[in-house]
């Protein structure tokens, strides 16, 4: 039979505010456990949320940036469950009046075929702490320091319909909360996260199948490797015969399989209610206008703004847009160069990303900052280095040699571009290889690349070979 | 000394007379002698207190006094005190020490006065007599068979008693208003919103609102203009400027337009207190107030309404107490749902577990719709019948409670005979209406309180319809007799 996927994804994207969502608590991750908790977020007697208004407009930037409906008033509700890093015994999220509804958004993956999902709802809540297992023999250690962190979670409607579809809507709703600024998108530390719903039916069929949840997706590969993994298993058991069980699911990065984590048939009741501690939230007309007017350029329309106004390809766009910092980064660096456009994106793309890659680092971090390459840039534009020379300097750089400058020079590797110096060498190499003058003036023209090269050699690569190759051919064929 | 009025007691302060010292050597001395009787103090913080008094002498001294600077005072067991156990009437809590002090206990501290310690109440404030205390019940100063009446009834005895001038409640359904009248003091809870709701442990936090305990309304109106006013650490506090209840106590009554809520004077109510209610509603004629009835359409569904409310909010609030942080952790527990379950069965006590079960109940799939929902709007229709009613009358009049208090034991079996005790004060917290209760007279030896409700934000005049009553009245001067031996220090003054 032919098969189709449905899939729906929950993400939840940390909101980047200094303090959590109800306390003046720090958010800051990585700090000693328990550091970062005040009274508010241990859930002690007598405590009151604040709601921190920062959250409240990160969440309105999002839903602007997706085009989605704004509810106001929006309403806090209380998730009742028990859980040991659960310090209230409930959870205050949104329920039947999330903040942001009803947007749409159009992706187009890197095949080029764009479609649309329907982004249903994005609410605020609080995060819970975190059971520490490890490190206690036969005990449990609780880490209230994430408790009370500012969370939106993005329901999707089930509108995709593979991995890559999957993979494609994630990576684009990172991009606009990065874009955004509204979330460091950092998914190991898991500021970002997602939950994929996945179920399979027969082509054709407008009914759903039953789903699974999958949970554990801490990579965008992940997240595509899971899907594919589960649409696998799912079509395997319903071609078999059997049924799929309404579950949630863990991914094993290891053993690269998902499995049962716990059965939704005991649903829990979270028995859901309006939080009496917090007031409905109110968004005035000013207010939404006031963060409209503020969004800055998203993902789209830089992409657009970058293959217009720099004439780059699609792919080179798609890799210098991939987050804002990089985008920010190749503008600074072009801009500062005031150099051809291409140049820098080769450059950005090519030999810095490769840098980075190596040193798994993010481009905020790199050493060599976009000042710094725009000087190398304009170098190379202005035939001081050459190619070759230019990746040395970039790497000298990298290590914290200094300026491009101050590289060529302490390494020596400035181009000859002194046309009297280089014709100097010319004549010698052309008096030292008779013969092959004598081939090429019979027609061999293949033996002018042995005669550059020696030029390059005698010149210890400081030779410009464009130059080289020129002046060469021009006292070849004068005689 | 223990008979004055708190600007008695200020005058004698500011005249060297004696100093906040003695006085709370004397209120000190009071409780020792007879709080073993009356149970209505949990913890008598006698040191925090005397360096409380020191310091209120050199503001004194120094010029730097409010009118409450020295003044002693006792708070309820349920706001919470650093460094003091606050324990909510609750094994569940019998081990936890505040690490930080509520908004109320701030601002009293500020006002210079001293805490002598943090009084009985029904556990979590479920109930209506102060007997469900871990700490067992306290005892009604003017008969000890009877109850207080609660939550508050410890702050309530030991103001009846003469302990302390002065002591801080809470009021959920009636619970500062209720034990006022049994006890013969007056209380005040005020609009919800208005004294802040920080460092109070909750119970159904749309509903809960922190008021004050005196011996008059000139006494109530000192304590509740320190409490009240906008707090940012809770979002449901209002930010309005607080009346100057005190300077406001001297207007005329003449033209206040009282509604006798018809409702009010059902079948239910006492004879004996509907006689005394009739009596003191014929004095505020005779001071120029124009009566009239007025019906409150809604008013019998408020205690079913509010016992869908409260224990919903409850059995949210009150799952925190799960072992893990704080409070009573069940020993020997075989895994993690052991230890919550042995720790809140063992924790709580039989009301506080029959409301959280309520309340899961009617937040439950399938039942919120049925329960929750309609009783939220109930809710409405009962604030609505309030509103029409304001649009014609300044105060609504009418019992406290339907009964004089009742012997310990006579209905702490019954929970709904125990739920009615409330059935003309929870309407009041459903609408987060102000509403005050004063001493106005016995009934078979008993004390009857008079109910005034306001519109929102009028404390200032029900204070002002109290004082006035007071001023041609001395129901609120009685004092019980045979509180058993007198203190040493008693004696010497």
């Amino acid at each position: 039979m032919n098969w189709e996927a449905v899939i729906g994804l929950e993400i939840h994207a940390q909101l980047a505010t200094r303090s959590k969502i109800f306390s003046g608590a720090a958010t800051a991750y990585g700090a000693e456990p328990n550091a970062q908790a005040c009274a508010v977020d241990l859930g002690l007697p007598g405590i009151l949320p604040v709601l921190n208004a920062e959250a409240v407009r990160m969440a309105v930037m999002f839903g602007l940036a997706i085009g989605a409906q704004i509810a106001s008033p929006s309403i806090f509700a209380r998730k009742n469950y028990f859980y040991p890093d659960l310090p209230k015994g409930y959870q205050i999220s949104q329920y039947e009046r999330p903040i942001v509804y009803d947007g749409r958004l159009e992706v187009t993956p890197p095949d080029g075929k764009a479609f649309t999902v329907g982004v249903t709802r994005a609410h605020l809540e609080e995060d819970a702490g975190k059971s520490l297992h490890e490190a206690f023999q036969g005990m449990t250690g609780i880490d209230l320091n994430r408790a009370g962190t500012p969370l939106i979670e993005i329901v999707s409607e089930p509108d995709m319909r593979d991995a890559a579809q999957a993979g494609a809507y994630m990576r684009k709703i990172h991009s606009i909360v990065s874009y955004l600024g509204i979330c460091d998108g950092n998914m190991q530390e898991g500021s970002f996260r997602c939950d994929a719903n996945v179920s399979v039916r027969p082509h054709g069929s407008t009914r759903l199948g039953t789903r699974t949840e999958l949970k554990n997706l801490n990579s965008f590969r992940f997240v595509e490797r899971a899907i594919e993994i589960e649409i696998e298993r799912q079509i395997e058991l319903l071609e078999g015969g059997a049924t799929v069980t309404l579950e949630t699911r863990l991914y094993d990065e290891v053993r690269d399989e998902t499995r049962s984590m716990r059965s939704k048939e005991e649903a829990e009741d979270y028995r859901y209610f309006p939080d009496p501690d917090l007031l409905p939230v109110v968004i005035s007309e000013e207010m939404l206008e006031e963060i409209r007017a503020a969004l800055p350029e998203l993902p789209d329309a830089r992409q657009q703004r970058f293959a217009e106004q720099y004439g780059l390809g699609a792919e080179q766009v798609t890799q210098l847009t991939a987050s804002p910092s990089m985008a920010d980064y190749f503008e600074t660096a072009v801009g500062t160069a005031a150099c051809d456009s291409k140049l820098a994106a080769n450059w950005v793309t090519g030999e810095l990303t490769a840098h980075l890659n190596t040193h798994q680092m993010e481009i905020d971090a790199s050493p060599v900052t976009p000042e710094l390459l725009a000087r190398l840039l304009m170098r190379i534009a202005d035939g001081t280095v050459s190619h070759t020379g230019a990746k040395e300097v970039l790497a000298a750089m990298w290590d914290g040699d200094g300026d491009a400058d101050s590289v060529i020079k302490a390494r020596g590797l400035e181009q000859m571009s002194d046309s009297g110096a280089l014709e100097q060498v010319v004549e010698q190499v052309l008096s030292d290889n008779p013969s092959q003058v004598q081939q090429y003036r019979a027609g061999k023209t293949k033996v002018l690349g042995y005669l550059v090269g020696q030029v390059m050699k005698a010149s210890a690569g400081k030779a410009n070979p464009a130059q080289v190759s020129a002046l060469m051919k021009s006292k070849l064929d004068a005689v | 000394m223990h008979e004055q009025s708190v600007a008695e007691l200020q005058r004698g302060l500011q005249a060297r007379q004696f100093s906040s010292v003695e006085l709370t050597m004397s209120c000190l001395a009071r409780i020792e002698a007879l709080d073993r009787g009356l149970n209505s103090l949990i913890t008598v913080t006698g040191e925090r207190a005397l360096a409380q008094a020191r310091a209120a002498d050199a503001r004194l001294a120094a010029g730097d006094s409010s009118p409450l600077t020295g003044i002693p005072m006792l708070h309820k067991d349920i706001f919470c005190t650093r460094g003091v156990r606050t324990s909510c009437g609750s094994r569940m809590l019998d081990n936890f020490v505040a690490p930080y002090d509520a908004t109320v206990v701030e601002r009293l501290d500020a006002s210079g006065m001293c805490m002598l310690g943090k009084t009985n109440m029904d556990e979590f404030a479920m109930g209506s007599s102060t007997e469900s205390s871990f700490y067992g019940a306290t005892r009604n100063p003017w008969d000890g068979e009877r109850v207080p009446g609660g939550s508050s009834g410890g702050s309530a005895a030991a103001v009846a008693a003469r302990l302390v001038p002065l002591a801080t409640g809470t009021d959920t359904g009636g619970s500062i208003r209720q034990p006022a009248a049994m006890c013969g003091v007056t209380g005040i809870k005020p609009t919800y919103g208005r004294v802040s709701r920080y460092g109070m442990v909750a119970f159904a936090s749309s509903l809960d609102q922190g008021g004050a305990i005196a011996r008059s309304a000139e006494d109530a109106a000192l304590l509740l203009a320190a409490m009240a006013g906008f707090d940012e650490r809770d979002s449901t506090s209002i930010d309005k400027p607080v009346d100057d209840y005190p300077a406001l106590l001297a207007q005329s009554l003449s033209g206040l337009r009282i509604g006798l809520p018809k409702e009010y004077f059902d079948e239910g109510l006492d004879p004996g207190v509907a006689a005394c209610v009739e009596d003191a509603i014929r004095e505020f004629e005779g001071m120029g107030a124009v009566i009239a009835d007025v019906s409150l359409p809604h008013a019998p569904l408020s205690i079913p309404a509010y016992y869908v409310v409260a224990p919903a909010e409850c059995s949210s609030n009150l799952s925190r107490y799960d072992g893990v942080r704080f409070g009573y952790r069940a020993d020997g527990a075989s895994d993690l749902m052991d230890m919550y379950k042995r720790s809140r069965s063992e924790g709580f006590g039989a009301e506080v577990k029959r409301r959280i079960m309520v309340g899961t109940y009617v937040l439950s799939a399938g039942y919120y719709d049925a329960y929750y929902l309609k009783a939220q709007r109930l809710r409405r229709r009962i604030s609505e019948d309030f509103q029409k009613a304001f649009e014609q009358f300044d105060v609504l009049m009418g019992a406290t409670a339907p009964s004089v208090a009742f012997k310990i034991g006579e209905k702490a079996d019954d929970p709904i005979t125990m739920y009615l005790c409330d059935v003309y004060t929870t309407g009041v917290n459903l609408a987060g209406l102000p509403a005050a209760s004063i001493p106005v007279g016995f009934a078979d030896g008993l004390p009857v309180g008079l109910h005034l409700i306001g519109d929102y934000f009028q404390e200032a005049r029900l204070l002002n319809a109290a004082h006035q009553y007071q001023q041609v009245s001395d129901w609120h001067l009685q004092m019980p007799r045979d509180l058993g031996e007198r203190s040493p220090a008693d004696e010497k003054r």
